[in-house]
């Protein structure tokens, strides 16, 4: 199996984001910067598909030059292939971020063959775009499924299950195709100290890429209006429990 | 097709009739479409019963175009996105909004990939002058807020799952249906639902009218046993966060959260929970929130209606016991 993951850098932001000066992007200067939970697992879920069927996991990002931290994590856990497109560290759209890696992938695939599986996470944390995959997978004329919370492959096909309403939902796909998958498909480990030593000697394959301008113009960020007046406190510890048990009551909660 | 304007909205149904996100992203659209004095229509796949058709006009729909080819009836995201984009194309509409469901994301995101037009997800509001449309839209799951300018001919939207009141229209429209049947090629490429395991027993998350969530504050696995109790009591969902999640303690599909479900009950009885940005964005629309807490500045009491101060694991049994004997 030769299974690509595509991941991206964004800061770890805590409970109240900082905003830069001029209002349109997250202070990150004293953040530290991971991937989202989604694109964990989905690198969690390569590392299983190579170890059961044996093949390549690559991972991919499209970032800063400091984005290369982000692939080592993953070759921390098992991927064996890392590939960086280097951008200037300005925010990419989705059209353009999606025709890059489309790039990347015909020159991969023409030196190593196919990827018979290319993994997104469902939405990334910031921008909660919804599409690199989808444009991948058209660009690429391969079938594409989002929101996957489990996947069974077989020879040529993947069977894939999703949440809908209260339910699950199954599709079943010919490989090679995409899947942008959602955390909780599965529950990705810690790596190993050998696993962080390994990484950080793993080769990087880096290519410098640049974007076009984006349809979507940025005119600034704020920070949500909070209109709720602070909490009632209705006491500390198990003496609030008559106030507590009071407000259940008269909300109605209770039967 | 430079003159022709107005607003598709899809629209997503289930047993009950138009579902609420779809009601939400009509209200969005409505107020989109009035921002230039255009006409507002709605797309379903399906047969454009009377129900529906007098729900959709309540809420200023003037047009409504029913997709009724047997081959759509499955959910297929790219039969789905061709059939919308069969319509955008006879209709000659100048904006596309869609609910921020998974299904209304994935559609659009189809949709942008067949005609490379931008498509931006999670708005709050729109409106629009000329070839641009401006617009706010959550990022970091409401976290922050973004107005931005979209250029394009064709605006492609999904609404913020959580961040539009449904309004009906002021006065009721009377809507046409116009049914279509698009040919469509079989391709390769069709992704088709192949079965719906139907809903799985106990109260969804999603729709629990009341959750009691517990977080890293509750200690262990075991701990939950107070949680369960009182969710039982209350009739309630149990939701957690992220680190208990990744713990291993409760299944993912107890996550509220970012990555998790989105709950909007009327009360979400939290307690163990900070209050990080992952988990607050999966409650955010929770009409009340009470919650237990030790540490008085914990950003979960900010956001709460009500808080006690102390420790989960003496005040959820204590409140269970005193459920039980006023139930006694």
């Amino acid at each position: 199996m030769n299974v690509l993951v595509c991941v991206k850098r964004v800061p770890m932001v805590g409970a109240r984001i900082i905003l830069t000066l001029d209002e349109r992007e997250v202070d990150t200067r004293q953040l530290g910067f991971t991937v989202s939970p989604h694109e964990e697992c989905a690198v969690e879920e390569a590392v299983r598909i190579i170890e059961m069927n044996g093949g390549v996991a690559s991972v991919l990002t499209l970032g800063p030059p400091e984005a290369v931290e982000q692939l080592r994590d993953a070759a921390a856990i098992g991927a064996t292939r890392l590939v960086h497109l280097v951008t200037d560290g300005a925010e990419w759209d989705a059209l353009s971020t999606a025709e890059a890696i489309v790039d990347a992938v015909r020159r991969d695939e023409e030196e190593n063959g196919p990827y018979d599986l290319i993994l997104f996470g469902n939405e990334a944390p910031d921008t909660g775009d919804y599409q690199v995959g989808v444009r991948v997978a058209h660009a690429l004329a391969r079938p594409c499924v989002s929101g996957v919370k489990h996947l069974d492959l077989a020879a040529t096909t993947v069977r894939v299950r999703r949440e809908f309403r209260g339910g699950d939902e199954l599709f079943e796909l010919n490989l090679p195709c995409v899947i942008a998958v959602k955390e909780g498909i599965n529950l990705p480990r810690y790596p190993s100290l050998p696993g962080r030593m390994r990484a950080k000697k793993a080769p990087v394959h880096e290519t410098a890429v640049s974007g076009r301008a984006a349809a979507v113009r940025t005119e600034r960020l704020r920070v949500p209006v909070e209109t709720r007046e602070r909490a009632e406190i209705l006491g500390t510890g198990v003496d609030a429990v008559p106030a507590l048990l009071a407000l259940l009551e008269r909300l109605g909660v209770l039967s | 097709m430079t003159d022709a304007t107005g607003v598709l909205c899809l629209v997503e149904t289930d047993d009950g009739g138009v579902i609420d996100a779809s009601l939400r992203a009509l209200t969005f659209a409505r107020t989109l479409a009035d921002s230039s004095g255009s006409p507002l229509a709605a797309v379903l796949v399906g047969p454009g019963e009377a129900g529906l058709i007098e729900a959709l006009g309540a809420f200023g729909v003037r047009d409504v175009h029913a997709i009724t080819s047997e081959e759509l009836r499955a959910y297929s995201p790219t039969r789905w996105a061709r059939a919308l984009l069969g319509v955008v194309e006879a209709t000659g509409v100048d904006t596309v909004v869609a609910a921020g469901t998974d299904r209304g994301n994935e559609v659009m995101a189809h949709v942008g990939a067949l005609t490379g037009l931008a498509m931006v997800a999670n708005c709050l509001s729109a409106t629009r002058t000329g070839s641009s449309v401006s617009l706010s839209r959550q990022r970091w799951g409401g976290s922050l807020i973004e107005d931005a300018v979209l250029e394009s001919a064709t605006a492609l939207l999904t609404v913020a799952f959580d961040g539009v009141q449904a309004e009906r229209a002021a006065a009721p429209s009377a809507s046409t249906v116009h049914e279509h049947h698009p040919a469509l090629d079989a391709s390769d490429l069709d992704v088709v639902v192949t079965q719906w395991t139907g809903r799985s027993g106990g109260i969804s998350l999603a729709e629990a009218r009341v959750v009691v969530g517990g977080g890293r504050g509750v200690g262990s696995a075991e701990g939950f046993g107070a949680i369960d109790e009182l969710a039982q009591l209350l009739g309630a969902a149990v939701g957690v966060s992220r680190a208990v999640t990744s713990l291993g303690w409760r299944p993912h599909n107890q996550q509220v959260g970012q990555t998790g479900t989105r709950i909007s009950p009327d009360l979400y009885l939290v307690s163990g929970i900070s209050g990080a940005t992952q988990h607050l964005a999966g409650c955010q629309s929770a009409k009340h929130v009470v919650a237990i807490n030790t540490d008085p500045d914990a950003p979960i009491v900010a956001r709460a209606d009500w808080a006690v101060i102390g420790d989960l694991n003496e005040v959820i049994p204590a409140l269970v016991t005193a459920i039980r004997e006023r139930n006694a």
